[in-house]
């Protein structure tokens, strides 16, 4: 298992050898999310004006809004694994896969729960049954199924598999489900209320909420190593490496 | 590939007529689901009005997931999957066959029982017809969906909650459109651009499904 000159991606994809990398590369991406975190909620709340129209309550999208892209585009990296794992069968695939989901469910429940503590003062309400909203709140469904079908199933590559398809026909259904979704109340009530009309964005507004997504970037990337790295161990827990490995901590 | 197709279908039909409780019951469940609605919020017949095609739309799926335990799960205890699998026929065809089978059995009774409970809740007859037109292109649509959970759940301990938390979210576009073409008739718009949209999601389940399906229930067997 010795490097070659040549730099091989196939020999990062044994879990053996990931193992050691994302431990290597975790605490970076975590202090790159912590600092960029830190400067960027520095910018929203601190550097950043109060909105004309929304007052002080409209600083919650500067986490709304990261967190909801992070849902939406976790879900598609987590789609892009399960392909790999189906098709190549590499097992790594699939457990980044599995690592993605939690990750991806938690920004998905952070933007619904923002998303409705900023609705109660700007729109008066908690919820409002609109299309961004619904295909979010769609979204965590299909998550949560993610994760309880793989937790549901003992049998190791069986569960692998049976996600991926899960996730796959997941990825297929997520633009009809949007698209059903906003066609259906825009077709009933008219856009009630639309984010696309928003005033411009002051450029303080929108340097906050690009250091804020990049940041939950760093984070997702941090949460996903370092999850992958419990599920390599409680995996591999048979081989002599992990065994190895485990000692030598102990 | 027809013959095995015909061979599927007619082997599922008959045991399906053998056993006639099961398709009586799900058909049952479903008159029952509807028949609480009133009870739950009231009699008034305008307010019915609006309510009938969601109501009779949510019953429908839920009517159509429970009896998707019977797709996959007898054939899985006594084998016949395993021979199936085994078979020279492609499994996507065979697959067909079945969805096809549990669509006769469990959604084509919705479709034919459907009038009659809309005019419980007092629809007029034209929003009958588009009720019965909408459940007709979108049961076949929740059969083929269907199937993939049904396959992926296979054998698994609690797999009936578990079918219900995967299939459902993704029935959301056909409901929201078998629901809305009645409504649409109700507001005068039209049915026509939601059972086309119904349409097209029959025919991409149709090349997708069975497809997805297949490939679940080798991994289910492997």
């Amino acid at each position: 298992m010795s490097k070659k000159g040549r730099f091989s991606w196939y020999y990062f994809s044994s879990p053996q050898s990931f193992y050691p990398l994302a431990g290597t590369l975790q605490p970076w991406f975590a202090a790159l999310a912590a600092v960029l975190c830190a400067v960027g909620l520095y910018i929203s709340f601190f550097v950043a004006p109060t909105d004309a129209q929304q007052g002080e309550s409209y600083r919650i999208i500067f986490i709304h809004v990261p967190a909801a892209w992070m849902s939406m585009f976790l879900y598609l990296v987590m789609g892009f694994w399960s392909g790999v794992g189906l098709v190549l069968n590499t097992r790594l695939s699939s457990m980044v896969a599995t690592a993605l989901a939690p990750t991806g469910a938690l920004f998905t429940f952070i933007a619904l729960w923002t998303g409705a503590l900023w609705g109660k003062p700007t729109w008066g309400t908690w919820w409002v049954w609109d299309a961004r909203l619904t295909s979010e709140l769609i979204l965590l469904f299909l998550y949560i199924g993610f994760m309880a079908l793989q937790a549901a199933i003992d049998d190791q590559r069986r569960a692998d598999k049976a996600g991926a398809v899960l996730a796959l026909v997941g990825v297929i259904n997520i633009p009809i489900i949007y698209f059903s979704v906003k066609w259906w109340s825009t077709l009933h009530q008219g856009a009630s209320v639309s984010m696309t009309s928003a005033p411009t964005m002051a450029k303080t507004m929108l340097l906050g909420m690009l250091i804020m997504a990049l940041g939950f970037w760093m984070y997702s990337i941090a949460a996903t190593l370092a999850r992958v790295r419990c599920v390599i161990l409680e995996r591999e827990r048979h081989t002599d490496w992990v065994a190895a490995e485990i000692g030598g901590q102990t | 590939m027809i013959r095995a197709l015909g061979w599927v279908l007619r082997r599922d039909l008959l045991l399906a007529f053998r056993r006639r409780g099961d398709v009586v019951n799900a058909l049952v469940f479903f008159v029952i689901v509807v028949s609480l609605f009133p009870l739950g919020v009231g009699p008034e017949a305008s307010q019915l009005r609006n309510m009938a095609p969601g109501v009779l739309w949510v019953a429908a799926l839920l009517a159509c997931m429970l009896s998707l335990a019977r797709l996959y799960a007898p054939d899985h205890q006594d084998g016949t999957l395993e021979q199936m699998l085994l078979a020279g026929e492609p499994l996507v065809v065979l697959v067909m066959g079945k969805v096809l089978a549990h669509w006769l059995m469990s959604g084509l009774p919705l479709v034919l029982i459907a009038p009659l409970l809309g005019l419980q809740f007092d629809l007029p007859g034209d929003a009958l017809a588009v009720l019965c037109l909408s459940l007709l292109i979108g049961t076949p649509v929740l059969s083929l969906i269907g199937a993939v959970g049904a396959a992926l759940t296979l054998g698994v301990r609690g797999s009936g909650v578990l079918v219900a938390l995967l299939v459902l979210p993704l029935y959301v576009p056909v409901l929201i459109f078998g629901a809305g073409s009645v409504g649409a008739v109700a507001t005068g718009t039209g049915a026509e651009a939601h059972l086309m949209l119904l349409g097209g999601f029959l025919a991409l389940a149709l090349v997708l499904a069975p497809w997805a399906s297949a490939a679940a229930l080798r991994i289910a067997m492997e």
